[in-house]
């Protein structure tokens, strides 16, 4: 299928979706249980561009969502900024630190730029926390006015609508790079760099671009969430959980193509949801750290990986 | 200079050098884990603050001293090692997998360890009263706390015995020649994955020890370990990768240095002292770290 082809079908059942939605459901946390879940598929998908197809584990996707929401409280602040402004300024933001650590990975391979994901993660938080502008440790609230724009019934609609169509975009933006030469060369990349470096393939640049791309995705899943909880403090958006969900769901599903990510997310973001609310968040997280380690000792290659010997061993005997 | 001044750097001085003994038993661990044997076990602090919580148990319940719980039960810790070890190599390290997997691996272990003490302990923060919490001593003008003094002590013999056993027993310079050239060792006939398993088990009799000395320091927290990821890493990568005495210059390197930006700067901007140094060392000093 031709890349254009995908988008605008992804878009499509996006809005296929919003538009069903939103016609039938008036229920509050129907939409803020699908906003949750969209915004780990924007999350994993992401992250998968760097780790899955590069093979850079990125162990700060924290730090590039808290980049999008902090942009937006301080533009909030600053002059109120509605919804879209802030999305560009996010997105921006935290591509322009993407681009900064993909030239971390000149210095940094491996285990070492993982690490040193790690290390930002904190270093962003004690800024944050120290900074009185957006909030500090305090926190800072965000009010949406009471009518929300383009029609929509409430702000949690209009919010919902937004992240699916974010959710669409980085999806086809991922199939897009896996398809594409690009995707090939960040292959090489990850299955021996020196290798690709010899074969002329240009990795820092095909680096530069996965780690912008990657960042600024989760900059703009991040961006939005100030406007959805209306009240953001730190700890709460630095959060270890951000981080694990978006390794375990592409880990879950699948690493090495755009589905994995999408599969791995909408399952363990809905199971998320489920326990949450039949059990309690804590339980919640511990499902969601015993999965990874299952899965990445017992099933390496998530959810695809079964889907695909499966048909490969189908195709064998027939 | 006045005399305030000079005093306020001699006591930021000290309580940096006392903090860096600590930060030596944090970090020792990992120059075992990762600097000699590859294992990069970032749930190295986790398990560190799993020490404090056992730590804590016992010491509420028979009131026995933390520290002599932590060398009573390091036997625990160092058996955890052999069998996380044990998985590890089975899943990752002998299909070659270990970099992007096993880090998941462990980054998997860190959470579901903090996730664990929530569930079983909240997130409230519990301290350790011994008999020499409260106790300081003055030697002129300088305070010495023995909260931290003792850690110190402890952590110094801790790190100086491990030196000992690397240097003069069999097993000790097995496992350093595991970290040079496990192939070789092979062919001597030394199974490279016994030692490496119980050198890990070893890296994790450790971190039950420093758990002990970090909730006599400070009240533990089950999300407390993250704050040290990015501390035993510096120190570690500071002091050259698996080289004890470079884990002590490194660990007094970085205690001083947090313990000069509290005093100056407040304590709020310390935790970036440690994560701010580590990039630095990562970025500025490439000798060993390109290529893995």
């Amino acid at each position: 299928m031709k890349a254009h082809w995908f988008t605008l079908i992804a878009f499509g059942v996006a809005a296929a979706v919003i538009a069903l939605s939103t016609a039938t459901i008036h229920n509050d946390y129907f939409y803020s249980a699908s906003y949750t879940v969209l915004q780990f598929v924007v999350l994993a998908t992401a992250w998968n561009i760097l780790g899955g197809f590069t093979g850079y584990v990125n162990f700060g996707s924290a730090s590039f969502f808290a980049l999008g929401v902090y942009s937006s409280v301080a533009l909030y602040t600053l002059f109120k900024a509605p919804v879209p402004v802030a999305m560009v300024a996010g997105t921006a933001v935290a591509g322009l630190v993407g681009l900064g650590m993909g030239y971390l990975t000149l210095r940094l391979r491996g285990v070492f730029f993982a690490i040193a994901t790690l290390a930002f993660a904190q270093v962003l938080f004690t800024f944050i926390v120290n900074w009185d502008y957006v909030g500090g440790a305090r926190g800072a609230y965000i009010i949406l006015p009471r009518t929300a724009p383009l029609g929509f019934h409430d702000n949690i609609q209009y919010l919902f609508a937004l992240m699916a169509l974010i959710a669409a975009g980085a999806v086809a933006i991922a199939r897009f790079i896996e398809t594409s030469m690009l995707g090939r060369g960040l292959a090489a990349i990850r299955d021996d760099e020196m290798a690709a470096e010899c074969a002329g393939v240009p990795t820092l640049r095909l680096k530069l671009i996965s780690t912008t791309v990657s960042g600024a995705l989760m900059g703009l899943a991040g961006s939005t969430f100030p406007y959805f909880i209306s009240y953001v403090e730190p700890s709460g958006v630095f959060s270890l959980s951000y981080a694990v969900n978006s390794i375990a769901m592409p880990l879950i599903g699948g690493m090495h193509s755009w589905a994995g990510p999408v599969i791995g997310a909408l399952l363990l973001g809905t199971l998320q949801q489920l326990v949450q609310v039949t059990i309690s968040s804590e339980w919640n997280l511990l499902i969601v750290g015993a999965l990874l380690v299952l899965f990445v000792t017992l099933a390496p290659n998530g959810i695809m990986g079964w889907a695909g010997r499966w048909r490969r061993r189908d195709g064998g005997s027939s | 200079m006045d005399q305030t001044t000079t005093s306020l750097i001699l006591n930021a001085l000290v309580s940096g050098l006392l903090l860096a003994g600590f930060y030596a038993a944090v970090s020792v661990g990992i120059a075992i884990a990762f600097g000699m044997l590859d294992v990069v076990n970032i749930a190295h602090p986790a398990f560190i603050v799993l020490g404090s919580y056992v730590a804590y148990v016992v010491n509420k319940w028979l009131g026995v001293d933390p520290i002599v719980v932590a060398v009573v039960l390091s036997p625990a810790f160092f058996l955890l090692g052999a069998a996380i070890y044990r998985v590890y190599y089975l899943a990752f390290e002998r299909r070659g997998q270990e970099s992007l997997r096993g880090l998941a691996f462990f980054f998997g272990i860190l959470f579901i360890t903090e996730v664990v003490l929530i569930l079983a302990f909240g997130v409230d923060y519990r301290l350790v009263t011994t008999r020499y919490s409260d106790v300081t001593w003055r030697l002129g003008g300088v305070d010495l706390p023995l909260r931290l003094a003792v850690p110190f002590v402890v952590s110094l013999a801790m790190t100086l015995s491990l030196q000992a056993l690397l240097g003069r027993t069999f097993f000790g310079r097995s496992m350093l020649a595991v970290a040079q050239d496990p192939f070789a060792l092979q062919l001597m006939g030394v199974n490279p994955v016994r030692v490496k398993q119980w050198a890990f088990a070893l890296s994790l009799a450790t971190a039950g020890i420093a758990g002990a000395l970090l909730i006599i320091i400070q009240p533990v927290q089950p999300s407390l370990g993250r704050e040290y990821i990015g501390l035993v890493f510096a120190v570690t990568v500071l002091g050259g990768l698996g080289s004890i005495y470079g884990t002590l210059a490194g660990a007094a390197i970085l205690g001083v240095a947090e313990s000069f930006t509290s005093t100056f700067f407040g304590p709020s901007w310390a935790p970036a002292v440690s994560f701010g140094l580590l990039l630095a060392a990562l970025a500025l000093r490439p000798a060993g770290l390109l290529g893995r």
